[in-house]
């Protein structure tokens, strides 16, 4: 725990100190250059994520991937762009062409979005995490909003409405077929997203994603905290949620075309593009910051703010490489296993385990045996496992019974 | 600064709200209402009542209109229906009655309540008690304890719909079945 939480007085939810006192001319400046700073490098990140994802799959299959633009093809992002610019850009005639025109936007702007709560740096272990702008103590994240991380929930919901509005308005059967089955593997998968999530804001006591980073300092990772099952549902459920492999069923080519952008092309195709490979970031920097404490580390630097940073960029690192070898290792999924895998495991998973987290706490606070109580949590967990899997036993038979009966 | 956010925000739900009801196209209409939503989400931010604005677009912009959405698609109710014929007589002139009332009702009850702000604070007042707590533990205190009673029937509301829907959707394909069975005998 951290001295600085309690010297503030009681429960003040810690805001951002640049706007204690009267917000002045400087401070705005300062914000405006935080969401430059954060556009810009969000863009670049996404250049390079672009073709680190190229690379390391085509080193992955033996093949040599970009190499031609710039030393070791790293500019080959940066041409794509410029050729896609270039590109005519067509609207089918059967389209809806507002909503057309619409959808893109409404993919990338929660993509962007959801960057400006993650705090990316800073010192957490001795102080709360400020750091010094021109002489104005703030925070190293654009916005630290008492409600956070629902923003983030927030955010991705508003994403679906891109992919389902940019498959209606194309006027064309496939991307229709496309946008209807990832709206509902993405409004399904959510539901686990904020059930794992839930797990997390127990330990933590607070939706602001500063004071999440600031509950795990210096070694207090919710990873361990909430013992790793609920990080696993996570990113399983971020993964579904990003429709990246193993979870692509929007995109599976053998079957929709191109998915949901089959009718897109040029800026407009690169604006999906863009809001895709943002989205695989910020998802994994969200990751980072509610279960691998962030910025979080032993300082090995001289300079206070830098270790948090190169902390920060390390674990994200991490989490990017391994969706890129998601990528290459696994092959898709079938929709309904899909659909069985997020509504009959991880949401029940999920569920069960923040009552067994919560359990833990109860009978901390009433004095009970701890390991007990988790230990008839558990095993009341199982029970009713076993309940689930024989209900799902006995239906599956009686729809092999009769085929016509049931949802289809 | 608040009546600027006030005035841009009411100006973009009224308009939302008219989308919804003069769009011919059904698509539209439910983006209108989103743009709606997301219009009053800001509004409840002006008012520091953070938790209601997140949990309005989680909610309703994520969920609900989401849905609306799956039905028109799945549906394929997304084409201009006749608005020349009434379907039930006299319906339309008792709507705009009933709506007008309506009205009346919550300016009135706004403008003269005894409970709460009143007037011309409602535009400005926060709704939240900002000196003590953070406003979603204020609901979270309010919630389990004045009104459990009434949460945990809201829970039970819910789970005996979401049962009954399963219950409808399967008893109706039995009846299905029972007839196939009944005619290939």
């Amino acid at each position: 725990m951290m001295a600085g939480l309690s010297v503030l007085g009681v429960e003040e939810p810690f805001y951002d100190p640049l706007y204690h006192s009267e917000v002045g001319l400087a401070e705005v400046l300062i914000t405006l250059l935080k969401v430059g700073v954060a556009f810009a490098v969000l863009l670049v990140a996404v250049m390079l994520m672009i073709w680190f994802e190229r690379k390391l799959i085509s080193d992955m299959q033996n093949r040599i991937g970009p190499n031609l633009a710039g030393p070791f093809g790293i500019f080959q992002t940066l041409a794509d762009g410029i050729k896609l610019f270039f590109k005519e850009d067509l609207i089918p005639e059967q389209s809806d062409r507002l909503v057309f025109k619409l959808a893109p936007y409404l993919s990338l702007v929660p993509a962007f979005l959801v960057f400006a709560v993650v705090p990316v740096g800073g010192d957490f272990s001795g102080g709360d995490g400020r750091i010094s702008l021109f002489g104005h103590e703030t925070f190293l994240q654009v916005s630290d909003p008492p409600v956070g991380i629902l923003l983030v929930l927030a955010m991705s919901s508003v994403a679906v409405y891109g992919v389902m509005l940019a498959g209606w308005s194309s006027g064309s059967k496939y991307p229709l077929l496309a946008s209807v089955r990832a709206s509902a593997q993405m409004v399904s998968y959510e539901a686990a997203l904020g059930l794992s999530l839930a797990a997390v804001l127990l330990k933590s006591g607070s939706l602001s994603t500063h004071e999440i980073v600031a509950e795990q300092s210096v070694w207090n990772w919710n990873l361990w905290v909430t013992w790793v099952v609920p990080m696993v549902i996570f990113l399983i459920a971020a993964t579904a949620e990003l429709n990246r492999p193993p979870f692509d069923l929007v995109e599976a080519e053998q079957e929709l075309v191109g998915g949901f952008h089959t009718e897109y092309s040029s800026i407009r195709f690169a604006l999906f593009y863009l809001a895709e490979f943002m989205n695989t970031i910020t998802m994994s920097a969200i990751v980072v910051t509610l279960f691998l404490g962030g910025p979080n580390g032993p300082d090995f630097t001289t300079v206070g703010w830098l270790s948090g940073l190169l902390w920060f960029f390390i674990k994200l690192m991490l989490f990017l490489f391994a969706f890129v070898w998601l990528r290459a290792t696994l092959p898709r999924f079938r929709y309904d296993q899909l659909m069985d895998l997020g509504w009959k495991l991880l949401i029940p998973l999920s569920l069960g385990w923040l009552l067994v987290l919560a359990s833990y706490d109860v009978a901390g606070d009433r004095g009970w045996n701890r390991g007990a109580a988790v230990i008839v949590s558990l095993a009341i967990m199982a029970a009713l496992a076993g309940l689930l899997s024989l209900a799902l036993r006995t239906a599956r038979q009686r729809r092999e019974l009769d085929p016509h009966g049931g949802f289809a | 600064m608040e009546t600027a956010v006030f005035i841009v925000c009411a100006a973009i739900v009224l308009a939302g709200a008219l989308g919804v009801v003069l769009s011919r196209n059904p698509v539209h209409a439910a983006l209108s209402l989103v743009g709606t939503l997301f219009g009053m989400a800001v509004l409840f931010l002006n008012l520091e009542a953070h938790f209601l604005a997140a949990v309005q677009i989680i909610v309703y912009a994520g969920a609900i209109v989401v849905l609306f959405l799956f039905v028109i698609m799945l549906l394929g109710v997304d084409r201009l229906e006749d608005l020349s014929v009434e379907p039930i007589t006299g319906q339309r002139t008792l709507a705009i009655l009933v709506g007008l009332g309506t009205f009346v009702l919550a300016v009135a009850f706004l403008l003269s309540s005894s409970i709460g702000p009143s007037g011309p604070q409602i535009l400005t007042l926060d709704i939240t008690d900002q000196s003590t707590y953070s406003n979603l533990r204020q609901i979270a205190d309010v919630l389990f304890t004045d009104y459990v009673y009434a949460f945990e029937a809201t829970a039970a509301l819910l789970t005996i719909s979401v049962v009954g829907a399963v219950v409808m959707s399967r008893r109706i394909a039995r009846a299905d079945q029972a007839q196939e069975a009944a005619e290939d005998d």
